[in-house]
């Protein structure tokens, strides 16, 4: 009893310390602390250092103790295109609301607005970042969160531009609420697991969206991916999740709404795929099920590029798109089910709501523009339609179970956003 | 010339068929305009029409005309009036007559429905540019089918012919020696065989001026970078221009020579 009476009393004392020592330092051009870096020296484990609104000319704010660095009114950090901004090289660091401009640009190194390195439980937050090479920049980082965030570049070459938010080496992050546009790559993730990336907005950016290679058991949803370079593009992952995103606009001869490569056991669901060249190609990715995703309005659907094996099609929506599903094989073990196609022409005599006939996806014309791409220039042409006609009613070159057993007659209502 | 071809042209403004065809455009720009709303998007269904229906209306138009007018035709052959002026004449007011009932039909609609503030602008008129061009390359084919056959039969078949071979068999020989030869770089011979076919050509053209021409991907950028110089642009107009004046040169000499 005595014994616990003693830790509680010592808990409370313990509490009540770091209550009554964690301080407040406050920055501002009047005050005794002019620059961040002098209210970060001073501070100790614990404190919240305050700046106040103005314009700070400062590079290179290094914050090696787990403070909170908290900006009034939106601040300025000038970096004079002078190199990187904020480095955080401790655990449980915070950085609330700055605006960051004027990151240097270098070919050598990558120079970010915020960088964090090798530390635990970071939180970035209300950030705006303007003119920038890398914005966000996690190395090694693990717990940590990314929130409402606003990054606005001005890239322009690919070579010379850098990243929105990068994540290298990280685990268990939570990027939520951000809104990255004009970089190179909006989100950026290499070897990162357990990430949950949702609700950002990515858009405009000169190369992909998001863009992830080696990044397994990651969950993306309620994203928008709008008129990027080229798109989103994931690779050689494993469990990925995509719900609820939409892919949208990503419209140029080498774009598409997403690129997957090399991606198993992943899940797609409820995702829109608009008005992109191509909704996704798909490449080496095996055992993904897609399921209640909308394809509207694209010029292929789904490109299937070959090694793709035991991949579900169920309840989508295909939409007017110029070509549906276009295929490269004619081994086939992938399943189309209970999809709705706008192309079906098929009937319904027992009123089930299910087509009587089944469903090819894959047009002749597709077919032949797969093995030899330039007879794409006869896109639209009367014959076209004739040869696609024909070959709908008896196939003989599209492969034989490539196809959908029971088509819906109607659109299917998914549960959007 | 002129007094002839003033003369067809009004003798063809008076008469059911441009009505019926004038009127036809006129539903189509509007039916297309109420039902999406889209300017782009009518302007690629308009092609589809355009590049199918022009070609096959110019060619029978063509092909009727000249056997219907024939009493006309031969009653004016009596007059001094040179030869060469008579057929020209007449060819001009048919294809003037229909390629005004194109434009003016399909302007119309997209004309209120305020054509001129959208940026569809360019693609809507290279559309009724081309359209008039179809339409004046397929009257000349079906006079020249229709002056060297005098069985009305057999001309209305030449010129059935015509049109299934340029619009629809053409296509097919160009997919399967696209097929055949697909081991061997491909761009310039398909750049070649396109340029060829006035179909294919006006085809190729509207659609690299359309957002849809991403879909063509390597081909298209090679078509693009072609089409987009000023180079190819006045070399696909002259080809073009040709498809018009060789079948009316030949309308000339065939109607010089010919024994009425």
């Amino acid at each position: 009893m005595i014994k616990i009476f003693q830790i509680l009393i010592f808990l409370f004392i313990g509490f009540g310390s770091i209550q009554i020592w964690a301080k407040t330092i406050t920055v501002c051009s009047s005050c005794s602390v002019k620059t961040i870096q002098q209210g970060i020296n001073q501070a100790e484990e614990g404190d919240t250092v305050r700046v106040k609104k103005g314009i700070y000319k400062e590079v290179d704010i290094t914050i090696d103790k787990g403070i909170i660095l908290l900006g009034e009114n939106l601040p300025t950090i000038d970096g004079e295109d002078r190199g990187e901004i904020i480095k955080i090289v401790a655990d449980n660091v915070t950085v609330d609301g700055f605006k960051i401009i004027n990151v240097g640009t270098s070919y050598t190194s990558d120079y970010a607005a915020v960088r964090v390195i090798k530390r635990n439980g970071f939180l970035i937050q209300n950030l705006e970042l303007e003119k920038l090479f890398f914005g966000i920049y996690l190395e090694k980082s693990n717990n940590g969160k990314v929130l409402n965030n606003k990054i606005n570049g001005d890239a322009v070459n690919e070579y010379n531009s850098g990243n929105g938010i990068q994540l290298w080496y990280c685990k268990d992050v939570e990027v939520r609420g951000n809104n990255v546009q004009n970089v190179r790559d909006g989100i950026y993730l290499e070897f990162s697991d357990n990430i949950i990336i949702s609700r950002n907005i990515s858009r405009n950016n000169l190369r992909y969206g998001l863009h992830f290679m080696f990044s397994n058991h990651d969950v993306y949803e309620y994203n928008i991916f709008e008129n990027n370079g080229a798109g989103v593009a994931v690779m050689f992952s494993k469990f990925i999740e995509m719900n609820h995103n939409i892919f949208k606009k990503n419209w140029g001869t080498a774009a598409f709404g997403l690129l997957l490569k090399e991606i198993n056991d992943a899940k797609m669901t409820n995702n829109v795929f608009q008005e992109n060249t191509i909704g996704i190609n798909i490449e080496g990715s095996n055992r993904i099920e897609y399921k209640n995703n909308d394809f509207i309005s694209n010029g292929w659907a789904i490109k299937v590029r070959g090694a793709c094996y035991t991949n579900i099609l169920t309840e989508n929506n295909f939409l007017y798109n110029s070509f549906d599903i276009s295929y490269n094989s004619n081994l086939n073990d992938n399943k189309f089910d209970n999809n709705y196609w706008s192309n079906y022409t098929g009937y319904d005599l027992n009123k089930n709501g299910i087509g009587d006939v089944p469903y090819r996806p894959v047009k002749l014309f597709s077919y032949i523009v797969n093995r030899t791409p330039e007879t794409i220039i006869l896109l639209r042409s009367l014959f076209i339609d004739i040869i696609d006609f024909s070959e709908k009613v008896s196939p003989v070159f599209t492969p034989d179970d490539l196809v959908d057993e029971s088509p819906k007659m109607k659109p299917i209502k998914h549960d959007r956003r | 010339m002129l007094k002839i071809l003033k003369y067809s042209f009004y003798d063809l403004m008076r008469s059911r068929w441009s009505y019926v065809y004038f009127l036809f455009y006129l539903l189509l720009g509007v039916v297309l305009l109420f039902l999406n709303n889209d300017l782009s998007k009518a302007v690629i269904t308009l092609m589809n029409v355009i590049i199918i229906l022009v070609p096959l209306i110019g060619t029978i138009f063509g092909v009727m005309y000249y056997y219907n007018s024939r009493e006309f035709t031969e009653l004016l052959l009596a007059q001094p009036v040179k030869r060469s002026s008579i057929f020209l004449g007449q060819y001009f007011g048919v294809a003037t007559s229909l390629s005004m009932s194109l434009v003016i039909g399909l302007g119309m609609p997209f004309v209120f429905y305020g054509i001129f503030n959208s940026n569809a602008i360019w693609d809507f008129s290279l559309l009724l540019v081309t359209g008039a061009f179809l339409t004046f390359i397929f009257t000349a084919l079906a006079f020249v089918i229709a002056l060297s056959n005098e069985n009305k039969i057999k001309g209305f078949g030449y010129a059935i012919l015509l049109w299934l071979f340029m619009a629809v068999i053409y296509d097919g020989i160009f997919l399967m020696s696209l097929l055949y030869f697909e081991d061997y770089p491909l761009d310039k011979f398909s750049l070649v065989a396109t340029m060829l076919n006035p179909v294919d050509l006006s085809r190729v053209l509207i659609l690299l001026k359309l957002d849809i021409s991403a879909l063509l991907g390597y081909t298209g950028a090679v078509f693009q970078k072609f089409f987009g110089t000023s180079f190819g642009l006045v070399l696909s107009s002259a080809l073009l221009a040709l498809w018009v004046l060789v079948p009316t040169f030949f309308i000339w000499r065939i109607a010089k020579r010919k024994d009425f």
